[in-house]
């Protein structure tokens, strides 16, 4: 490990390190725009120049790797005035529009003028000025204010994978743009919003709606997808202003997808703030008491096997076992929370997770990819992929249809019997797994909610076991399952699923148009057939009016995740918390409260009554909620049907990235998404054909 | 910054001989580095293409050495030799630069105005030349120079630049090279040293960097 000098300080980094990690190691601060240590390096704001000795010139600090016996000065005068001098020629073309500028009070370009700035400028020549781009619904741009860190179009192409950005023209000409306008057509986008270090990229949806100082900060997790980013809830007052991501290496390292970041609006709309009860065969205001009245009488007599449950995508664990013991004390067997009817198998947990972790992805050297598009259902482990494909020599095979992915792969067909011949060790793929020595696999939806779910379960269990992706000894489980939807791993280790003679959600839906299931109690469950469940009575507890609550007899207004204090499980099994931020709206309450209050008018209250008790509770039935934000070690075993798939080719149901569930429904900025990018895609195959 | 005309191609394809020649170009570099021909194959499609490169042609490359087409765009946007406009049959460049500038390059800028009637960056109504001022073209012991086309014309003045595109307009070639008699750029009255035996050569210079040393 090379040693070196950093005034006067004697200090040991790890090789490869640049000179200016090795000060932010000993806590000196280098100031610096392009540099960004998840990205390559530019060297182009020369902001970072330090002094080496025996070096003539400076040394610009961020692309300079250490190397031994360095002697490095970082606070002489030579420094600080060439500090002046870089900054004062950043400004030049720089407006002074802080006052009316989003990221006034978060700028890196304000605070470091501010720290190694100079007072005055000498320039008395007109500033430039660049004509606004057009990035989509998303991303507002202010071009004047770019000073050329190329830090968005480094991750464009590096993080995102959409080489769309780039640097045209030259000197004073130089412009940060698409060339031909048009949106940027990544999930990730909005992250360019953060990397930007001064409001050239501000979010649009945030747009002069907020200053950063006023915003009241709560650091949750996100439930939009299955991959559980760590976020920063931004509020004021009782609103919702932004969503921003949080560090975290293991899940989300600083990304979150569009998704995570500009839903947020639709947590404002389409709320439902009190309690409905279909009366004359329209949904009609009315206050808890009556709601629950009007339940425990259709409830009263019913037995329990006509009663059923399904819980939805974005419910926390608390609710799903507030409702579950609800529905074991009513006798009820009936119970799914995979409202997709994914062939999940709940008994073993190594079956449903995505065991090699997201950050475990970086260690494997060949990936099969089967039945997902790993960059529409999980954006931010599709950059993980990307991010390993970079490396170098990460062969990656798909089973399925073919997508963009935005890293290279190689389809294999959208025919199941290609899973038969790399269980026999037959296909041609089945080499390059062979060879490799930390494979991995990743089972999506797509393939387990077919009605043969549970054969390809079996083969993608076959495929591990034969390719060596299962090492204990090296602690290494290549087998994945992708999730789509946050709620599902925490309603799996719940045991929320058919009890002893229980109906899943399949015989659920076939028993309640039948008419052998009564009475059907929906927890934040939107995305099933409603047109099944009969003339069942529907109970729908949730946050917004979608689906569920239009189909719905007596509607329970719960708090979406921003409003209440509760735990998810992610696609890894990392059992997480997030944090109420602001109060559920009007007469709405927390989602575990809910089942307990029913419990109580139905006479046959449950043994818990605060949140305490409720977690308790919940480590008796699965000891993996006793650690939080980690991933424990799952055993492997047997699960899986042995069989042959029915011959169906694999195929994606057309998902749409920013319309998967009721919260991204109701806002108008994922409806904007939606036209801008689908619209585009329409013209594209218009020109195209 | 887009820069797309009304009369923009909507697509491009390289003539049969051509791909051949790119072909040939992409060779030269190894598998999964065919971007490094960029430069060269955007020389061969702007050539192809009267001079100047549509939108279409860049994609069109972007597409032949399987790159992004924005790194495309970035390098044709970068490279003054490439244009993104239409052009004249030929291209006349005039360094303005300071060497050329003190050996008056206004007069030939001037004598281009008057012979084409028209200015700086526009083109004759016949299409036949478009006028530009260029950066350093690195012939500065020639200055004034213009360069045409693939040419350099050297060592201008009044008339000879006249005559130049006068010739031009004939539909004839005139001459590159220096327009004032001069061989390359040797001197123009001579050749000055080396003339006389090694002996007087070396108490010339003895002259030339004083006798401090002795």
């Amino acid at each position: 490990m090379p040693k070196l000098t950093i005034d006067g300080q004697q200090v040991e980094v790890e090789p490869g390190l640049t000179v200016l990690q090795a000060c932010q190691q000993l806590g000196i601060e280098i100031p610096h725009f392009c540099f960004h240590e998840r990205l390559s390096i530019a060297g182009n704001c020369r902001m970072c120049l330090v002094e080496m000795e025996r070096s003539p010139k400076p040394i610009a600090s961020c692309a300079m790797p250490v190397a031994e016996g360095m002697v490095i000065r970082t606070n002489t005068p030579a420094v600080q005035k060439m500090r002046h001098g870089v900054m004062e020629f950043l400004l030049i073309n720089h407006p002074l529009d802080c006052p009316i500028c989003d990221q006034g009070g978060e700028c890196d370009l304000q605070d470091q003028a501010m720290a190694y700035g100079f007072d005055r400028s000498r320039f008395q020549e007109n500033k430039r000025a660049v004509a606004e781009k057009d990035f989509g619904p998303l991303i507002k741009t202010f071009m004047t204010r770019c000073i050329h860190c190329t830090r968005c179009i480094r991750f464009a192409t590096e993080v995102a994978g959409v080489p769309e950005l780039g640097a045209t023209g030259r000197g004073e000409n130089m412009e940060v743009g698409t060339y031909v306008e048009k949106a940027l057509s990544s999930e990730l986008s909005g992250n360019m919003i953060d990397l930007c270090p001064v409001g050239a990229l501000t979010s649009a949806p945030y747009a002069f709606t907020a200053r950063s100082w006023e915003l009241g900060h709560t650091e949750s997790v996100d439930v939009l997808d299955a991959v559980g980013s760590s976020i920063r809830v931004d509020s004021r007052g009782p609103e919702v202003m932004r969503v921003l991501p949080r560090l975290n290496e293991e899940v989300n390292e600083e990304w979150i997808s569009d998704k995570t970041r500009f839903a947020y609006d639709g947590l404002k709309r389409r709320r439902l703030d009190r309690p409905y009860l279909r009366r004359e065969g329209r949904l009609q205001p009315v206050s808890w008491a009556e709601a629950f009245t009007a339940i425990a009488e259709r409830i009263k007599g019913t037995s329990g096997d006509r009663i059923a449950a399904i819980a939805g995508d974005l419910v926390d664990c608390e609710a799903m076992l507030a409702l579950k013991e609800l529905m074991t004390t009513l006798g009820s067997p009936h119970l799914d929370c995979r409202q997709d009817g994914a062939r999940l198998d709940g008994a073993r947990r190594a079956a449903y997770l995505f065991n090699t972790t997201i950050a475990g992805i970086e260690e494997t050297d060949a990936c099969l990819i089967i039945g997902s598009n790993p960059r529409v259902e999980a954006a931010v482990l599709n950059a993980r992929i990307l991010k390993r494909s970079r490396a170098g020599r990460f062969p990656v095979g798909v089973v399925g249809p073919e997508c963009d992915l935005t890293y290279p792969h190689r389809n294999l067909g959208d025919d199941t019997s290609v899973l038969l011949d790399l269980a026999s060790g037959t296909h041609e793929f089945s080499k390059v797994l062979d060879k490799a020595e930390r494979p991995m696999l990743i089972l999506g939806m797509a393939a387990l909610v077919r009605p043969d779910g549970d054969i390809l379960l079996g083969l993608a269990r076959d495929i591990a076991e034969k390719y060596g992706m299962l090492d204990e000894a090296a602690g290494w489980n290549g087998f994945n399952v992708l999730h789509t939807a946050a709620a599902r791993v925490g309603g799996m280790d719940l045991g929320f699923l058919p009890g002893d003679r229980g109906r899943d959600l399949h015989g659920i839906l076939d028993g309640a148009s039948g008419g052998d299931i009564e009475v059907v109690y929906l927890l934040g469950a939107d995305e099933i057939d409603m047109s099944r469940l009969g003339s069942a009575f529907v109970i729908y507890q949730g946050h917004h009016g979608d689906a569920g609550a239009r189909r719905a007899d007596v509607v329970l207004p719960g708090a979406a995740y921003t409003e209440k204090n509760a735990t998810y499980v992610n696609t890894e099994g990392r059992v997480q918390r997030g944090r109420l931020s602001v109060y559920p709206p009007g007469e709405a309450r927390e989602d575990w409260k809910i089942p307990r209050a029913l419990s109580e008018v139905l006479g046959m209250a449950l043994p818990f009554n605060t949140l305490e008790e409720l977690r308790a509770r919940m480590l008796e039935v699965n000891p993996v909620f006793s650690e939080i934000d980690v991933v424990q070690p799952v055993p492997w075993g047997p699960f899986g049907r042995a069989g042959k798939p029915d011959g169906m080719p694999l195929t994606l149901p057309d998902t749409n990235f920013y319309m998967t569930d009721p919260i991204c429904r109701a806002s108008n900025t994922m409806a904007r998404c939606s036209e801008t990018f689908l619209n585009q895609d329409l013209k594209k195959t218009g020109t195209d054909a | 910054m887009s820069v797309q005309t009304m009369d923009a191609p909507e697509s491009f394809q390289f003539t049969a001989e051509n791909l051949e020649k790119a072909r040939a170009i992409i060779g030269k570099y190894p598998k999964g580095c065919e971007a490094s021909a960029v430069l060269p194959v955007l020389d061969l499609a702007q050539r192809q293409n009267g001079g100047w490169l549509p939108q279409a042609a860049l994609e069109y490359t972007a597409e032949l050495l399987d790159m992004p087409s924005i790194r495309v765009y970035e390098v044709a946007t970068f490279y003054t030799m490439f244009n993104l406009k239409p052009i004249g049959k030929h291209h006349i460049q005039v360094c303005t630069n300071l060497p050329c500038w003190l050996r008056g390059s206004d007069v030939v800028v001037a004598a281009c105005r008057k012979t084409l009637g028209i200015g700086l960056g526009e083109t004759t109504e016949d299409g036949l030349f478009t006028l530009s001022e260029a950066e350093c073209l690195g012939a500065c012991v020639n200055a004034p120079m213009m360069q045409i086309d693939d040419d350099y014309y050297e060592d201008l003045d009044e008339a000879s630049t006249e005559s130049i595109l006068l010739t031009l307009k004939a539909g004839q070639r005139p001459a590159p090279g220096p327009q004032n008699g001069r061989k390359g750029c040797e001197p123009l009255g001579g050749l000055t040293t080396l003339l006389t035996d090694g002996a007087d050569d070396n108490r010339e210079r003895d002259h030339g960097t004083g006798s401090d040393a002795e």
